[in-house]
């Protein structure tokens, strides 16, 4: 069972700030979408490796040469605070 | 039967006899999107004059005499969480709603070069997290069978568009079935690839171990060439294979004589709506009159496909999702007193309803204490899920099923309840986790809805698949039905 404590402690980690009301609705929507998951615990997996991804993919290596890259003007173009040549941000510590 | 009726195979002849110019077809497009799309919604940015200048060149080229790729000046939508450079880029996110990509997705690069049109960008449930487009931070795009309907989801504006007329052709994406059931809703063909063949660099990623790109189009031949088009190695997509793309024109043939079909019982099981259920056995009854042989088949795990399929998506989500905190672009919510706070806010206001819920959970379930109950139970109920599938292709070379288990619901109809939502993806999320391919084409009609039928292959076999759905498509004739509108 999740309580909103719960609930709180997991919008910090997903840092989402989130209304009364918003906690009140993921607290009930989370207990009963869990509730579904149980469904899980009934299949035996005790000999079943997991499967992250489905095909038999290595590392992906390249030569470690500089490639095309997009200019400075354009990484920073859809910032939403800059200053000259870097992302602006408010006070950090 | 109308010019926005044709499909790209036949716009091209005109385009060659010159019966028809680029530059008049793509006008007559964004006339029809004009006439439409008040109604429909489908595109949240249309880009018309790119358009016709691109249309332009290919007319040249035509003038000038020389031969033009099969797709060029064909106008094409793109789903808006699909990045185009220069081009608004949203994922029908307040999060994302001023966002111009400095680069394009490699699936439009080789749309470009193979020298389509870019009609314009269409709506999504927010980041592709929905099965309606009732997810959308911005507009609902509506059925065109019927506007009380929904279109599906999460790719509902590029197959509303292809259905009413507004493109010829689209891309969309399919994380859970979001190609396949959009296109079932709306009566048109939709293909998932197999996981790998078509490259994801810039696609905005939901959950990227599900997330694949593939088409929209009005017939199994179309479908053909947009994903000749768009398949083959991406150095830029680690996850992209190094398989030599076919010819998949070559396997548009009309002949299933041999084949082995299976339909999964679990599949045609609880759930399903009876008049769906008929047009999936008419379907079976033909393909055993065209040669094919038909058998009902096994894929015990299925039952736990949606779950598993939720686990390991809003975990992939939640962490796919990181990166919008407000700093090297997208929206970034005002008045933060320090920097954690500017993360907390901007996250809390700049994302909608389903994101957060979906965040929360996968945050939840990838957290120390869970980790080992949910997520990785999920990643081994994977395993048995992707063993079915391996056990059921040993006997049978394609398999069987309808892509949802009912036509387009109404507005409203599902939101009341996530779970039930999500509960419409259960023909579909099972081929996402194993990442085989799957094609949803039109089968028949309840009350003037379209019925889907589902087909999925073995890995990369995508040409048996066409060729199935062509012969399908061939002998029945459905694909040539267009609502009104």
């Amino acid at each position: 069972m999740i309580t909103e404590k719960d609930v709180d402690h997991v919008a910090i980690l997903a840092r989402l700030a989130l209304t009364g009301k918003e906690k009140e609705m993921f607290t009930k929507q989370l207990n009963d979408v869990l509730e579904h998951f149980q469904s899980l615990k009934r299949l035996n997996t005790e000999k079943v490796q997991p499967t992250a991804y489905v095909l038999p993919l290595r590392n992906i290596y390249r030569e470690d040469q500089v490639g095309d890259h997009i200019s400075l003007e354009d990484a920073l173009a859809n910032c939403p605070d800059r200053d000259e040549n870097y992302f602006r941000v408010p006070k950090i510590v | 039967m109308h010019l926005y009726q044709l499909t790209a195979h036949e716009l091209h002849e005109l385009l060659i006899n010159k019966e028809l110019s680029a530059e008049e077809l793509n006008n007559y497009i964004f006339d029809r999107i004009e006439a439409v799309d008040d109604q429909i919604r489908s595109y949240i940015t249309l880009t018309k004059e790119s358009a016709l200048e691109r249309a332009r060149v290919v007319d040249k080229q035509i003038q000038a005499g020389a031969k033009i790729a099969p797709l060029a000046g064909i106008p094409v939508a793109i789903k808006d969480n699909i990045c185009t450079k220069g081009v608004r880029t949203t994922a029908s996110s307040k999060m994302l709603s001023n966002f111009i990509p400095p680069y394009s997705a490699t699936v439009v690069e080789k749309l470009e070069a193979a020298g389509v049109t870019i009609a314009g960008k269409t709506n999504l449930d927010e980041f592709a997290m929905g099965s309606s487009t009732e997810n959308s931070a911005f507009f609902t795009t509506k059925n065109p069978w019927d506007t009380e309907r929904v279109p599906g989801g999460s790719s509902g504006g590029s197959a509303a568009a292809v259905c009413a007329g507004a493109a010829v052709c689209a891309l969309g994406s399919d994380t859970g079935g979001s190609i396949r059931q959009p296109a079932s809703f709306c009566g048109v063909v939709g293909l998932k690839p197999t996981y790998g063949l078509v490259s994801r660099y810039g696609l905005i990623a939901l959950a990227s171990s599900l997330d694949h790109i593939g088409p929209f189009t009005r017939d199994v031949t179309d479908c053909a060439l947009i994903l000749e088009a768009i398949s083959g190695n991406d150095p830029k997509d680690s996850t992209s294979a190094s398989y030599k793309t076919p010819d998949f024109f070559a396997s548009l043939i009309n002949d299933v004589r041999g084949l082995k079909i299976g339909v999964p019982e679990e599949y045609m099981a609880a759930g399903i709506a009876p008049e769906v259920r008929l047009a999936i056995e008419q379907a079976m009854s033909l393909f055993e009159s065209l040669g094919a042989v038909v058998e009902y088949t096994t894929l015990p795990h299925t039952e736990y496909a949606v779950v598993t399929y939720q686990i390991i998506g809003s975990a992939e989500a939640s962490s796919s999702l990181a990166r919008y905190d407000g700093v090297r672009y997208g929206f970034r919510a005002p008045d933060a007193e320090d920097v954690m706070d500017m993360f907390m806010k901007t996250r809390g206001q700049g994302f909608g309803p389903e994101v957060k819920r979906r965040i929360m959970l996968g945050t939840y379930v990838l957290s120390a204490e869970c980790y080992d109950d949910y997520y990785l139970k999920a990643l081994k109920a994977r395993t048995l899920i992707k063993q079915d599938f391996d056990r059921a292709f040993e006997k049978y070379d394609v398999l069987l099923s309808p892509t949802s288990p009912t036509p387009a619901f109404r507005f409203g109809e599902k939101a009341v309840d996530p779970f039930h939502m999500y509960l419409s993806d259960i023909c579909t999320a099972s081929s996402n986790l194993a990442g085989i391919p799957g094609i949803s084409l039109p089968c028949g009609f309840v009350d003037r809805m379209p019925v889907g039928l589902q087909l999925m292959g073995r890995y990369f076999d995508e040409g048996t698949l066409l060729r199935a759905a062509y012969t399908f498509e061939q002998n029945t004739g459905y694909h040539q039905e267009f609502p009104e509108i």
